[in-house]
C-alpha cells in the first residue's frame, strides 16, 4: 500500500460516487432495455416530471424534505458508527406524537403550536430510538437487528392504535381524525401566494424550510460542537474514545436520539403538511431511502441534500413515468432505489483500488516530467 | 374431543407456516455463520418466489419452477457476496439493497410479463406441490387421538415441508459433523487461524453464502408455488426478517433455531384464528400484539435477558489479508 499516493478530495467525495451511481442508472438502463422500452425516453419523461412543470418542482421538493430528514438521521447515528436502519419506525411513532398533540393541545395558536409539533415528533421519535440505543450502548445487542425489530414493533403498535384508539367513532378507515385547520403547516404556494407571487400548488410546505435549517444545524452541530466531535470519536475508533475520556455508551445514546428525532420530522411533513391526519403506513419507505440518500451524500448534508433531491426527483419522475408508459410501473423507482444503494453503498470500493491505481500512476508520471 | 380437534389445526397451520421460515432461518445461519450477515433473506426469498411461480406457470411443473427459484437465490447470494467478500462493502447495505432491488424488480418483471398489477398468474394443480398423503394415513384415520395426530398433524403436507423438517438435522449434521462446517464455522470465528492453514476465507464465504441461496430459494418456491398459488406483491411480508429474528433467536444454532421458528410459526398461526375471538377473563386478544411478539422477544433475548446470543465473532467483517 505504500506505493499508491491518497486521493484528492475531489476524487474521493465526487468522481468516485458519481462513478458509482453512472454505473447503477446503467444497469437501470439495461433492466429497461430488457423490458422493451427506451431507456432515453424514460430518462425523458423522468426529467419532465420531476422540472418540467410548476407543479412538478413542489410535488419533486415535497418527496426531497422527507429524504432529507431520513438521510440526515441515517447520517448522524453512522458518524458514531452505528447502523440506525429504524427511521422507518422512529418516523412512524414521531407522527403518532404531532398527531396527538394536533388532537389534543389544539387550543394552542399555530406559532406556539408549530414548535409543540416539532417537539412532539422529536420526542416520541427519540423515544423510540432510544430503547435500542440502551440496549446497544449497555447490553451490547446489536442495533442494526434491535431497529428492524423495532420497526415492525412499531408498525405493530400503530395498526393497533389506529384501529382500537385513534379511528374516530363510526368511521371504517383506520386513520385518525383530522388535525384543525389553524394548525396545519401552510403550503410554499399560499405563502407565496401572500407575497403577490404565484405558484402551482403542490404539497410543498413550510417543513421543507425547516428540513434545510435542519441540515445547517446538523452540519454545524457534527462539526462545530463538542457532542459532535465526540460522536465521531467513538464512531472512528470506540476504544481510542474511551482512553480520551469519552464514554462511547453515553454518545452512542445520544446519537441515536437525535438520529430518531430527525426521522420523525418527515411526520411534520407528512402529518402537518400534506395529509392532515395520522395515515397508516405514511412513512412508505422514506426511512429506508433514508439510508441511500445519506450513503450517496457522504453522510455530509451537503451531499444529502443532493441526493434527496435526486431521489425526490425520481420519486415525482417515477410517478409520471407510470402514466406515459403503462409496461413500466413506479416499481422501476424503486428498482433504481435499490441498485443506487447497491453500487454507491456496498460496492462503494469496487472502483477505489483501480481508481488509486490509475491516479498514482499518473502522478508519478507528472513528477517524473516536471523533474526533467 | 373438539379442543383436541382445534390443537390439532392449530399445530397442523403452525407446521406450514413454520416451513419457510425454518429454510430461511438454516440459510441465514449459514451465510452468517461464515461471517457474512444476511439480511437480504427478505428480498432473496421475494426474488426466489417470483422466479419458481414464473416458471412454473411456464413449464407447468414446480419442481422447474423450485430449480429456477433456487438458481436466482444463488444469483443473488452471489450477489451479495461480491459486494461483501470480493470488493469488502458493507454487508447490511448490501443487504438492504437486495431487498429493496427485488421488493421492485419482482413487480416491475411481474407486470411487464403478466400485466396483472404485478401478480403472476394463478398455477393450476400440475404447476404446484400437492399435499403428499404418508403410507397408511389413510387406515388409521380413525384410530382416537393417534389417527388425528398422524392424518391431518404428520402427513397431508406438500413435499416441501417434510424437507424444510429434514433439512435441519442436515444443517446441523454438515455445520458440525462435516469438515466443510467446521471451516465455515472457523471462518466465521477466525478467518485469520483458516487462511494460516491454507484455506481460503474467499472461497469458503462464497461456498457459504451460496449454500444459503440454496436454503432461501427453497422457502421462496414455497411461498407461492406450495403454500400459494401465485407470486403476489411483496408476499413476502416481512417473512424474512422473522426468520432472521428466529435465527438470532436460535443462537445461530439449527435445533435452536427450529424451534423459534416454529414458535414464531406458532404466534402467526394462533394470531389469525385469534381475530376478534373473545377470550374469557382477558377479553378480545389484540391481534396485533401477538404479531408483534416474536419481534419483542428476540429484543429482549437480544439484550439478554433470556440467556445470552452471542453472534459469530468475525460476523460483519470483510476478511482482509495482512500484507
Amino acid at each position: 500500500m505504500s506505493n499508491t499516493v491518497e486521493l484528492p478530495r475531489w476524487i474521493d467525495v465526487g468522481a468516485l460516487p458519481l462513478l458509482n451511481l453512472l454505473l447503477a442508472l446503467l444497469v437501470s438502463a439495461l433492466v429497461v432495455l430488457a423490458i422493451g422500452e427506451n431507456p432515453i425516453k424514460v430518462v425523458e419523461i423522468l426529467l419532465y416530471g420531476a422540472f418540467g412543470y410548476d407543479e412538478a418542482w413542489g410535488y419533486t421538493l415535497y418527496y426531497t424534505t422527507n429524504f432529507i430528514f431520513t438521510g440526515l438521521s441515517f447520517a448522524v447515528a453512522f458518524h458514531c458508527g452505528l447502523f440506525n436502519i429504524g427511521a422507518e419506525g422512529q418516523a412512524y411513532i414521531g407522527g403518532l406524537g404531532v398527531t396527538l398533540a394536533a388532537l389534543y393541545l389544539d387550543f394552542l395558536p399555530f406559532p406556539l403550536m408549530l414548535v409543540v409539533g416539532i417537539m412532539a415528533a422529536a420526542i416520541f421519535g427519540a423515544a423510540w430510538a432510544y430503547i435500542p440505543a440502551y440496549l446497544q450502548a449497555r447490553r451490547g445487542s446489536h442495533i442494526v437487528i434491535t431497529t428492524i425489530m423495532f420497526n415492525f414493533i412499531a408498525s405493530s403498535l400503530m395498526v393497533y392504535l389506529l384501529v382500537n384508539v385513534l379511528r374516530p367513532q363510526g368511521s371504517m378507515t383506520p386513520e385518525s381524525e383530522r388535525i384543525s385547520e389553524n394548525l396545519t403547516l401552510p403550503f410554499i404556494h399560499d405563502m407565496a401566494a401572500s407575497f403577490g407571487i404565484d405558484m402551482a400548488s403542490s404539497p410543498l410546505n413550510l417543513s421543507f424550510v425547516y428540513a434545510i435549517a435542519a441540515s445547517v444545524l446538523v452540519w454545524l452541530f457534527i462539526w462545530h460542537t463538542r457532542w459532535g466531535y465526540a460522536i465521531r470519536t467513538v464512531g472512528a475508533n470506540a476504544v481510542a474514545a474511551t482512553y480520551a475520556g469519552i464514554d462511547p455508551g453515553r454518545y452512542i445514546i445520544i446519537a441515536m436520539m437525535i438520529s430518531g428525532a430527525l426521522a420523525s420530522f418527515m411526520a411534520l411533513n407528512e402529518v402537518m403538511g400534506v395529509q392532515h391526519r395520522l395515515l397508516i403506513d405514511f412513512t412508505a419507505g422514506y426511512g429506508f431511502v433514508g439510508i441511500a440518500v445519506a450513503l450517496m451524500g457522504r453522510n455530509h448534508p451537503f451531499g444529502i441534500f443532493l441526493a434527496a433531491l435526486l431521489f425526490g426527483m425520481l420519486y415525482q419522475g417515477g410517478a409520471e413515468l407510470s402514466f406515459e408508459i403503462p409496461t413500466i410501473s413506479n416499481d422501476m423507482v424503486v428498482v433504481i432505489q435499490g441498485l443506487v444503494i447497491l453500487f454507491t453503498g456496498a460496492m462503494e470500493h469496487m472502483f477505489r483500488p483501480r481508481v488509486t491505481k490509475m491516479y498514482t500512476a499518473w502522478r508519478l508520471r507528472r513528477d517524473r516530467m516536471e523533474a526533467a | 374431543m373438539e379442543t383436541f380437534e382445534l390443537i390439532i389445526l392449530l399445530l397442523d397451520a403452525t407446521l406450514r407456516t413454520s416451513t419457510p421460515l425454518i429454510l430461511a432461518a438454516l440459510a441465514g445461519m449459514f451465510s452468517e455463520r461464515s461471517g457474512t450477515i444476511n439480511l437480504a433473506l427478505e428480498g432473496m426469498m421475494l426474488g426466489g418466489a417470483f422466479a419458481a411461480a414464473t416458471v412454473a406457470f411456464y413449464a407447468g411443473n414446480p419442481w422447474v419452477g423450485l430449480l429456477a427459484a433456487i438458481a436466482a437465490t444463488i444469483a443473488l447470494s452471489l450477489l451479495h457476496g461480491f459486494a461483501c467478500i470480493t470488493h469488502k462493502g458493507n454487508q447490511v447495505v448490501s443487504g438492504m439493497a437486495i431487498n429493496i432491488l427485488m421488493s421492485g424488480f419482482t413487480a416491475l418483471v411481474g407486470i411487464a410479463l403478466f400485466a396483472q398489477g404485478g401478480k403472476t398468474p394463478a398455477l393450476d394443480k400440475a404447476s404446484r406441490f400437492q399435499p403428499i398423503t404418508l403410507p397408511g394415513a389413510e387406515a388409521v384415520k380413525d384410530v382416537p387421538i393417534l389417527g388425528p395426530l398422524y392424518f391431518e398433524l404428520i402427513s397431508g403436507h406438500n413435499i416441501l415441508v417434510y424437507i424444510a423438517f429434514l433439512a435441519v438435522p442436515a444443517a446441523w449434521w454438515v455445520m458440525y459433523r462435516t469438515r466443510f462446517g467446521l471451516r465455515l464455522r472457523a471462518v466465521g470465528e477466525n478467518p485469520g487461524a483458516v487462511d494460516t492453514a491454507g484455506i481460503s476465507v474467499v472461497l469458503m464465504r462464497y461456498r457459504a453464502v451460496v449454500c444459503s441461496g440454496v436454503l432461501v430459494g427453497m422457502s421462496g418456491a414455497y411461498l407461492s408455488t406450495a403454500q400459494g398459488a401465485s407470486f403476489l406483491h411483496d408476499m413476502t411480508a416481512g417473512k424474512g426478517y422473522i426468520a432472521l429474528a428466529a435465527m438470532v433467536f436460535g443462537k445461530w444454532r439449527p435445533f435452536p433455531a427450529l424451534f423459534a421458528c416454529l414458535l414464531f410459526g406458532f404466534l402467526d398461526a394462533a394470531a389469525t384464528r385469534l381475530q376478534g375471538v373473545v377470550l374469557p377473563g382477558i377479553g378480545e386478544v389484540p391481534v396485533q400484539l401477538v404479531q408483534a411478539l416474536p419481534y419483542v422477544l428476540t429484543v429482549i433475548l437480544l439484550a439478554g435477558f433470556i440467556g445470552r446470543a452471542t453472534p459469530p465473532k468475525a460476523l460483519g467483517r470483510a476478511y482482509v489479508k495482512e500484507r
